[in-house]
């Protein structure tokens, strides 16, 4: 945990901004992010490429949950990619990078690796 | 090389020759139809929906292939008129003179005229053949044509099964249809004393005028030029038509003049081989007597025809005995009849169960212990019959009553697991519980269309493809019509909740009747009801979280992440200024344009920020949203019809435009499209849409059910000849039911073949109103057509909207950078195409598989 304090933050935008449920891409260092706030206001922080088109696309997709697990549906070819620790539901060995998250005076930051 | 002769192209002939055809695979065999009808034959069996919906060609059993086939010559129009049995030759009344081999009799029936007076006078009918309902439909129409007050009546003489058909006939014809039956009750052959005063009742409330215990004493011309029939007790009824249908007699003439035994009341004696007492003539279908008795139904003609077929080919099957059930929906009432109806056989009981009430008479004949199934009647209700039959013969699960008693408790409890194997579930053509059974459990077929392609069950007259599914379900496959994991019910269900419970926000929705907070699939598909139920921009509140990506950005995804965008161009019409618009803004854009297969304008590889600024121009130059993105209308293709073309009998144009813009942005279960024609060479492919309309001289014929893709079918005639309005309003019923009811991503096609009952359901419901939803559905449709609003000049006018057009929330102007373009075939399209396949994602730089966020960490 000692890492936390070497982070970058970088502001994104005010919590109210984003609508629950239906997420935002930001960018972060350069790269491209999905930030998403839950139905029970939740903020997660996905790398906005789909792995399987290579499409910057994430932030568009549905959010929900699948068995449970807070869940975003890929856009493009429909795969889910859960919202903590952004691995691929249809197949274990991909993921998506996620990102900490924090909501400072009402406004989303996310940290940089 | 030998020669069969087949005298009659009937339904049974037709199917002996096909069948022998399928069996003689070594060609020895050369056929020789000699056929009375002008016409190849057809199914007469739905002869009456000639005069509602289905034309010459939708009947024809005979198809190109077998009009085709060198070893068959069919004769039309020429009669048979004398046979030499030593010569083996048949004459015809044409001159033609034909040796044969052997020698087939498929000449079917003449309907019976009893001599009444006046019995030959114009405008009094048979009802056989299409040339009848010809001479009918163009008698009916002199009638209500001609000038005076008041609807004519027609007379239809006998209330047998054929008699109830004729006087719906009448009824579709605009006649007040009256029935004089001799009998004291309608269809007395197949109905009980208890079942007939009911099926009376029933069929009285739909406008038939019945008439019992009395027969018909004279047909006289009154003074006004119509028709006055006079009833054996003395009333008289005022007709412009009459129809004949007191029965049938085997056409057995050219038998009896060559001496060979017919049975005491008519048709041509044959053993259970279906020869004659001359081994080189057999006989088959209704001019057949097999072992003395004839058959009036299709369903043992078929079975005779395969016998004789078989035995020409070496073969030793014979005719053992026929199912004589019947089922009928005549005039929206059920009738179902099977077995020992009347209880002769010796011994039998009889179990009945009348409730005037609720419109149902059921009674069940069995064996003297009670126990074994031997016939039945149903009427009103004949929801058990297809379980019943399977009984037929066979031991009953339970006390026989209780299989009668109203519906939850009776045969419906019983299910289709208490049948034997033995039962037959389709009896067009002969397959077992047993059979299906097997093709289930050898994982040959897992749903009905597969059950069907594998042992032929439901391919026929299809009134068996409800028990079908339930065997399926008998033998433990499973169908979920569950939406997803978060809503147990199915679509339609789903649809109805929220129709009946004014929900109109997904949370709430989910809170109340699903489970979780939902995902990609269920979400979608409650946008849409709410879309339909609800109104409103498809953007509003809750309802934008709901939206797949492409109504989401109103455009289409494309696989680097940018857009289309198609405006709608109604009927494919677009002007030179418009088309100068849309050039102008793909150059100024940089967008790929293409000419879609939909007949309209496609412009590709436009990133998120720049769609607003794109409708913009559009909107300002009066395009608007074409919904390509949606699971909705997307377009009604036209031909140019009476405007340009030689060959067009109405204005297509004018149709596809004011439909596309009475239907544009209804959402539905999948997408909707649509074509209209200007005339029968259908330019416009409407027939291969999910409703297609091609244009007649006097009207519309309404096409509906067909696609193109996947699994392509042509669309289906739903309805003939309607006037504009008439078929605006089924088309409005038949998209809003097909809203309501059909399951996610499922199109019209596969919809109407699942309705229970198929189009004749969906004909019922949607122009007879039998569910009483019409007015509904019409108030539905209005609402839409009163809500519509351009979805893209909406978001332009609302900045809250307008914000969500970014890539990056914190760097709204800021281009996608992995957005890139290359030149194709002097085109721009997106990077990463190499030989025309995309390259692997890894070349585009950013990893197939981004690695875990431990991995990241331990990298730290
Ligand atoms: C653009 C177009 C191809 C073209 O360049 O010509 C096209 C493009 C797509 N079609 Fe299509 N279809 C296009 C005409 C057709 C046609 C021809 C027609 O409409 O006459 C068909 C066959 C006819 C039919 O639908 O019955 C057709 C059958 C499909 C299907 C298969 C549907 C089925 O029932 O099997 C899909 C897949 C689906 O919808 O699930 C599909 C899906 C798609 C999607 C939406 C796939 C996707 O999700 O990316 C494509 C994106 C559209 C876009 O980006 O704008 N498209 N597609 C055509 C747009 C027509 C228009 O003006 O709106
Ligand atoms: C309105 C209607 C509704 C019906 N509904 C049902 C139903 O629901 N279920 C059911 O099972 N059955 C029904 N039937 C009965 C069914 O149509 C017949 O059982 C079936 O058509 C018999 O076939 P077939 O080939 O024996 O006779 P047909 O189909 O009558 O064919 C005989 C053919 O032979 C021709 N022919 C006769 N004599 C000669 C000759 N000398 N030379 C050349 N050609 C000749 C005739 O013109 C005719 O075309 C219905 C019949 C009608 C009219
Ligand atoms: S469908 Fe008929 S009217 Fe339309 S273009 Fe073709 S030929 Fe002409
Ligand atoms: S009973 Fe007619 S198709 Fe099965």
């Amino acid at each position: 945990m000692t890492e936390l304090a070497d982070r970058t933050w970088t502001a994104v935008c005010p919590l109210e901004r984003i609508q629950r449920e239906r997420p935002v891409g930001a960018l972060v260092a350069g790269e491209p992010v999905a930030v998403v706030r839950t139905h029970d206001d939740r903020v997660f922080a996905l790398h906005n490429v789909d792995p399987f088109s290579g499409a910057s696309v994430l932030a568009r997709g549905i959010v929900g949950d699948v068995g449970g697990r807070p869940v975003i549906a890929s856009p493009l070819f429909k795969q889910h990619f859960a919202l903590e620790d952004g691995r691929c539901l249809e197949d274990a060995d991909v993921a998506v990078a996620t990102y900490p998250v924090r909501v400072v005076d009402g406004v989303v930051q996310i940290g940089s690796q | 090389m030998r020669t069969v002769v087949v005298v009659g192209h009937g339904m049974v002939g037709h199917r002996f020759v096909e069948s022998l055809r399928r069996r003689d695979d070594v060609g020895d065999w050369r056929v020789v139809v000699l056929a009375e009808e002008s016409r190849p034959a057809y199914d007469r069996v739905a002869l009456s929906s000639y005069l509602s919906t289905a034309s010459a060609a939708d009947l024809a059993l005979a198809d190109e292939e077998f009009l085709a086939d060198d070893l068959v010559d069919l004769h039309l129009d020429d009669r048979a008129v004398a046979l030499d049995r030593d010569a083996r030759v048949v004459t015809t009344a044409g001159g033609r003179r034909v040796s044969y081999d052997e020698l087939v009799l498929a000449t079917g029936s003449v309907p019976f005229v009893p001599p009444v007076p006046g019995h030959d006078l114009d405008d009094v009918f048979v009802y056989r053949t299409l040339d009848d309902l010809d001479a009918l439909r163009e008698a009916a129409g002199h009638a209500t044509a001609r000038a005076g007050a008041g609807r004519r009546a027609g007379v239809v003489v006998g209330g047998g099964l054929l008699g109830l058909e004729a006087a719906d006939a009448l009824r579709t014809l605009g006649l007040v249809p009256h029935v004089v039956e001799m009998a004291p009750r309608l269809m007395p052959v197949q109905v009980d004393e208890g079942g007939g005063a009911l099926l009376r009742r029933l069929v009285g409330e739909l406008g038939l005028r019945v008439h019992t215990g009395v027969s018909t004493s004279s047909i006289a011309r009154d003074h006004r030029g119509g028709l006055t029939v006079t009833l054996s007790d003395g009333s008289e009824l005022d007709a412009s038509v009459v129809v004949f249908s007191a029965g049938i007699r085997p056409a057995d003439g050219l038998a009896r003049e060559i001496g060979l035994p017919v049975a005491e009341r008519g048709g041509v004696l044959v053993d259970g081989r279906c020869r004659t007492q001359d081994e080189h003539i057999w006989a088959i279908g209704e001019v057949a007597a097999v072992e003395g008795r004839t058959y009036g139904l299709v369903a043992p003609g078929y079975a005779m025809a395969e016998v004789v077929a078989d035995r020409l080919t070496g073969g030793d099957a014979r005719f053992t005995e026929a199912d004589m059930s019947t089922k009928l929906k005549l005039l929206g009432v059920d009738v179902a009849s099977f077995g020992d109806a009347h209880a002769v056989s010796a011994g039998a009981l009889e179990v009945r169960l009348d409730d005037p009430v609720a419109g149902a008479y059921s009674k069940l004949v069995v064996t003297d212990d009670g126990r074994t199934l031997l016939g039945g009647v149903l009427v009103g209700d004949a929801s058990g019959y297809e379980i019943l039959r399977g009984f037929l013969g066979e031991t009953l699960p339970g006390d026989p009553m209780a299989l009668i008693a109203p519906a939850g408790d009776g045969v419906a409890a019983v299910g289709i697991e208490a049948l034997p194997d033995s039962a037959q579930i389709c009896s067009c053509n002969a397959v077992t519980k047993g059979v299906l059974v097997e093709a289930i459990r050898s994982g040959e077929a897992s749903t009905v269309p597969e059950l069907k392609a594998c042992t032929r069950a439901g391919a026929t007259c299809g009134s068996c493809v409800p028990t079908l599914g339930k065997v399926l379900t008998a033998c433990g496959v499973e169908v979920s019509t569950a939406l997803c994991e978060h809503f147990a019910q199915s679509r339609a269900e789903l649809y109805e909740i929220v129709m009946a419970t004014g929900l109109r926000t997904f949370s709430a929705i989910v809170e109340s009747y699903g489970r979780g907070r939902g995902c990609d699939v269920c979400k979608p598909a409650v946008a849409s009801m709410l879309a339909t139920l609800a109104g409103g921009h498809v953007l509003d509140g809750e309802q934008a979280t709901l939206q797949d990506t492409n109504d989401h950005f109103l455009a289409n995804l494309q696989r680097n992440g940018t857009y289309s965008v198609v405006p709608r161009l109604p009927g494919g019409e677009v002007s030179g200024e418009g088309l100068i618009v849309i050039g102008e803004i793909a150059r100024d854009f940089g967008l790929y344009t293409k000419i879609t297969g939909g007949q309209r304008i496609d412009m590709f590889g436009a990133r998120v920020e720049q769609l607003p600024a794109i409708w913009r121009r559009l909107v300002d130059a009066g395009f608007e949203s074409g919904h390509a993105y949606g699971k909705s209308l997307r377009t009604v293709k036209s031909c140019v019809g009476t405007d340009w073309c030689r060959y067009g009998v109405q204005d297509s144009v004018s149709l596809a435009v004011a439909l596309e813009l009475r239907y544009r942005g209804l959402r539905s279960p999948h997408k909707l499209k649509s074509g209209v024609s200007g005339c029968a060479r259908e330019c416009a492919e409407a027939r291969s849409k999910d409703f297609g309309v091609i244009a007649t001289e006097t009207g519309w014929n309404l096409y509906v059910g067909g696609n193109g893709g996947f699994t392509p079918r042509h669309a289906e005639l739903l309805a003939s000849d309607l006037d504009t309005v008439t078929l605006v309003r089924t088309i409005d019923r038949f998209l809003m039911f097909y809203v309501r009811t059909a399951d996610r991503l499922q199109r019209t096609a596969p919809w109407v073949e699942s309705l229970e009952g198929g189009l004749d359901h969906l004909r019922e419901v949607i122009m007879e109103d039998s569910l009483g939803i019409c007015a509904s559905l019409d108030e539905q449709m209005a609402r839409h057509v009163a809500d519509y609003a351009d979805e893209w000049a909406a978001v332009l006018e609302d900045p809250a909207k307008l914000e969500r057009f970014t890539s990056f929330v914190n760097a709204p102007g800021a281009p996608d950078p992995s957005v890139e373009f290359v030149d194709h075939r002097g085109h721009r399209v997106p990077a990463g195409m190499k030989d025309g396949q995309p390259t692997s994602v890894a070349e585009l730089g950013f990893g197939p598989r981004i690695p875990l966020r431990s991995e990241l960490e331990v990298g730290v």
